[in-house]
C-alpha cells in the first residue's frame, strides 16, 4: 500500500517536472539562442518604447507648425535640414534632430508618433484578418463540403490578385483613408490565415482524441474550440508574425499613394508621400521615414523567422 | 502530363469567373451614381434614365453581368471617360511599358538572386553567407517606393558628373524619336487589325524594338533609363529568391547521393550544378512565380517613383480620379494574368518533378 502511493508520488513529481518544460519554454530557449531573433526582439522593444512613450519622448506636437510654438527663438525655415547641437549646429537655433518637414513641423516628434500608428496598423490588421480567417478556415475544415467549396474558392479569387493591388481596389470603393486602408489590408490577408487553419483542422479532424471528445457528447463549439484550434496556433502565430510585416509596408504604400492615413498624420508612408518630389532638395524627410518603415518590419521579418525556426518540431533535436 | 495540364486549366476557370464577378461587383459596388459622376450638372432624372438604359444599367444584375462577360471575351473593355477612347487602346499603350520594367526587375532579381543563394549555401556560414542572409533580411523589408527614391537621389544627384550617373525618371531621353519596327520594315499592315494590334504592342517596348530596327542608341537610353526602376522593384524578388535558393540547396546539398556523388570523385562544381541545383530547383519556381505577382503591386509604386505611364500608373491614377472603366478592365486583365502565371508555375513544377502529375 505505502509502496504504491510512493509510486504515485514520485510520478507525479516526475509529472511536475515533464510539465515545467513546457512548449512555451523550449520555444523561448531556441528562439533566444538565435542572433537574428535577438535583434528583431530588440529593435521590436525599442519601437514598441517609443510608441508607448512618444508623447514625453517628442521635444514637439507633431502636427502643429513650428510658427504657432510661442516663443520660437527664430524664424523656421520649411524642410531646413537636421540641426544637432552635438555636431555643431549652433546653440542659438532650436535643435531639431531630423529637421523640419514641408509644413515646418518638426519631424523627428512626427517619425517618433509614427511609431504608434504603424505598431496599431499591423497588429489591428492582423487581430481582424486572423479573426475573421480562422473562423473561415475552422468552418472550411470542419464541415467540409460545398460550404469548404465555397469558401476555398472565394480565397482562391482574393489570392488571384497581387494584395497591393487588391488593396488598391478595395480602397477605391470605401474611399481614401486610415480606417478603410486598414480594413482593405485585413481583407486582403484572410486568405493565408484561412488557409493555415484549415490545413490544421484538417489534419486533425479524424484524431482519436478528438472522436472521443464527439463520443464523451462535446458539442461542436467545444471541439473546434478547445480540441481543434489550438493545433493551429503555432503556425498562426508565425504567419501573423511575418504578416505584421507585410501588412506595414501595404498600409504605408498605400498612405504614399494618398490613399490611407491622410495629413496631418504622422505616418511614415504619408510623410514620405508628400516629400516624395523634395527628395533631391530635402532627401532627410524621404530617407528618415523610409528607414523607420524598413526597421519596424525587418524587426517583425527577424522575429517571424525566428519564431518558425523556434517551434519546428522537426527541428526538436537542436534545442 | 496532357492529363494533368488539362485539369489544371479546367480547375482555373471557376478562378477566372469569380475574378470577372468581383471586378464586375466591384465596380457596381462604388458609392456613386455613375450617370451623375459623368453628366454632372446636366443629369435631370429624365436624361439619367436614358443614361441607364443606353448602357444596360436598368437589366437585371445577372443579366448585366452576362453581358459584361460576353464583352470582356471580346476583348471590349468599354471606354475610359477620361481620356474618351476605348480602354482597350489605353491598355496596348500602356502595358509595354510595365511589361519591359517587370521583366527587367526579374531578370536583375534571377540573375543575382540565384547565384546569392547558391554561393551561401555552398560557402554556408561564411562570410559571403552572412552578409547574403542579411542584405535579404534588409531587402524584404525595404518599402519599394523609398529604395527608388534613394536609388534616384544616389545615382542621378550623389554620384552627378560620374560615369556611374543615371537618369531618375522617364523612359526615354527626351527628344529621341522612335520609330515602330513595323514601319521600317515597310509592313503594310491596316490599323485596326489584331495583326496591327500585336506589332503596335511589340512597338511600343523600347529596348525590343530598338534590336529590331538596329537602332543601337535606342536600345543603349532605354536600357540606362531601366537600370534604376528595374533595380528597386526587382529588389524584394532577388532577396526572397536568394533566401530560398539558399534553403532549398542546403536542404539538397545535405542528402545521401550527393555525398554518393562526392564519394565517386566528382568535383564540387558538378555535384552542386548537376546534382544539387536541378533539385533545388523546384521551390524557386514557386517563389518566382509568386514573386512576379508582387511585382505588378510594386510596378504601382515603382512607376509612380520613376514618372513612368505604364499600367500600374495608370491605374493609380484612374482610381483616384474615379475612371472605373479603366479600373476595372486593369484589375481584370493583372489578375488574369496572375492566374495564368500560377498556372504556368504549377505546369512546370510538374515538368520538374514527375511525383506532382503522376499524384
Amino acid at each position: 500500500m505505502s509502496q504504491e502511493v510512493q509510486v504515485i508520488q514520485s510520478l507525479d513529481a516526475e509529472g511536475i517536472a515533464l510539465q515545467s518544460v513546457s512548449l512555451w519554454n523550449i520555444t523561448r530557449r531556441r528562439l533566444f539562442r538565435r542572433k537574428s531573433a535577438i535583434v528583431g526582439i530588440v529593435i521590436l522593444g525599442i519601437l514598441i518604447f517609443i510608441a508607448l512613450t512618444a508623447q514625453w519622448l517628442a521635444p514637439y506636437d507633431p502636427i502643429r507648425s513650428m510658427l504657432d510654438v510661442k516663443g520660437y527663438p527664430v524664424r523656421p525655415e520649411k524642410r531646413q535640414s537636421p540641426c544637432i547641437h552635438a555636431f555643431g549646429c549652433p546653440e542659438e537655433r532650436p535643435q531639431h534632430l531630423m529637421g523640419l518637414d514641408g509644413n515646418i513641423r518638426d519631424e523627428f516628434s512626427r517619425v517618433l508618433y509614427g511609431a504608434r500608428l504603424s505598431l496599431f496598423i499591423g497588429f489591428a490588421t492582423v487581430t481582424f484578418a486572423i479573426f475573421i480567417g480562422t473562423v473561415l478556415g475552422a468552418l472550411s475544415g470542419y464541415f467540409g463540403g460545398w460550404l469548404d467549396n465555397i469558401i476555398m474558392r472565394i480565397m482562391d479569387v482574393l489570392l488571384a490578385f497581387p494584395s497591393l493591388l487588391l488593396a488598391i481596389a478595395i480602397v477605391t470603393v470605401l474611399g481614401p483613408g486610415l480606417i478603410n486602408a486598414l480594413l482593405a489590408i485585413g481583407i486582403v490577408s484572410i486568405p493565408a490565415y484561412a488557409r493555415v487553419v484549415r490545413a490544421s483542422v484538417l489534419s486533425v479532424r479524424e484524431m482519436e482524441y478528438v472522436s472521443a471528445t464527439r463520443a464523451l457528447g462535446g458539442d461542436t463549439l467545444q471541439i473546434l474550440f478547445r480540441r481543434i484550434l489550438p493545433n493551429a496556433l503555432t503556425p498562426l502565430i508565425v504567419q501573423g508574425t511575418l504578416g505584421i510585416a507585410t501588412a506595414i509596408l501595404d498600409a504605408a504604400a498605400l498612405s504614399f499613394l494618398g490613399l490611407g492615413a491622410q495629413p496631418p498624420t504622422p505616418e511614415w508612408g504619408s510623410m514620405l508621400g508628400a516629400e516624395r518630389n523634395q527628395v533631391f532638395t530635402a532627401p532627410h524627410l524621404v530617407f528618415l521615414p523610409g528607414i523607420a518603415i524598413a526597421l519596424t518590419v525587418l524587426s517583425f521579418n527577424l522575429l517571424g523567422d525566428g519564431l518558425r525556426d523556434a517551434l519546428d518540431p522537426r527541428l526538436a533535436h537542436v534545442s | 502530363m496532357t492529363t494533368y495540364i488539362l485539369r489544371r486549366i479546367l480547375l482555373s476557370f471557376p478562378v477566372l469567373i469569380g475574378i470577372l464577378f468581383a471586378t464586375f461587383a466591384l465596380a457596381r459596388l462604388i458609392p456613386s451614381d455613375p450617370c451623375r459622376a459623368m453628366l454632372g450638372e446636366k443629369a435631370t432624372d429624365a436624361v439619367c434614365d436614358d443614361f441607364l438604359r443606353r448602357h444596360g444599367l436598368d437589366k437585371p444584375i445577372p443579366v448585366q453581368f452576362a453581358v459584361y462577360m460576353g464583352e470582356i471575351l471580346k476583348g471590349d473593355f468599354g471606354r475610359s471617360f477620361r481620356f474618351s477612347m476605348p480602354v482597350t487602346e489605353i491598355l496596348i499603350q500602356r502595358l509595354p511599358i510595365t511589361v519591359e520594367l517587370s521583366f527587367a526587375a526579374l531578370l536583375v532579381s534571377i540573375l543575382v538572386g540565384i547565384p546569392l543563394g547558391v554561393i551561401s549555401a555552398v560557402r554556408h556560414n561564411s562570410w559571403v553567407d552572412v552578409l547574403t542572409m542579411l542584405w535579404a533580411n534588409i531587402g524584404v523589408s525595404m518599402p519599394v517606393f523609398w529604395l527608388g527614391l534613394m536609388l534616384a537621389y544616389i545615382f542621378a544627384l550623389a554620384l552627378k558628373g560620374t560615369p556611374l550617373q543615371l537618369p531618375p525618371s522617364g523612359r526615354l531621353s527626351p527628344g529621341l524619336i522612335t520609330v515602330p519596327f513595323y514601319e521600317v520594315w515597310n509592313l503594310k499592315v491596316a490599323a485596326g487589325t489584331t495583326t496591327f494590334t500585336m506589332l503596335d504592342f511589340l512597338s511600343r517596348v523600347n529596348i525590343l524594338n530598338g534590336l529590331l530596327t538596329n537602332d543601337w542608341k535606342l536600345v543603349k537610353d532605354a536600357i540606362v533609363h531601366l537600370i534604376l526602376p528595374a533595380l528597386a522593384l526587382g529588389t524584394i524578388p532577388m532577396a526572397l529568391i536568394a533566401r530560398m535558393a539558399r534553403s532549398s540547396m542546403l536542404e539538397v546539398l545535405g542528402q545521401d547521393y550527393i555525398r554518393t556523388a562526392r564519394a565517386k570523385g566528382l568535383r564540387q562544381r558538378v555535384v552542386v550544378m548537376k546534382h544539387a541545383f536541378r533539385n533545388a530547383l523546384l521551390p524557386l519556381v514557386t517563389v518566382i512565380g509568386l514573386s512576379l505577382g508582387g511585382l505588378l503591386g510594386g510596378a504601382v509604386l515603382t512607376e509612380t517613383v520613376f514618372n513612368l505611364s505604364g499600367v500600374g500608373r495608370i491605374l493609380y491614377e484612374a482610381i483616384t480620379a474615379r475612371d472605373y472603366g479603366i479600373v476595372q478592365a486593369f484589375t481584370v486583365v493583372i489578375a488574369v494574368f496572375f492566374v495564368i502565371l500560377n498556372l504556368i508555375v504549377d505546369i512546370s513544377y510538374a515538368y520538374l518533378d514527375p511525383r506532382i502529375r503522376l499524384d
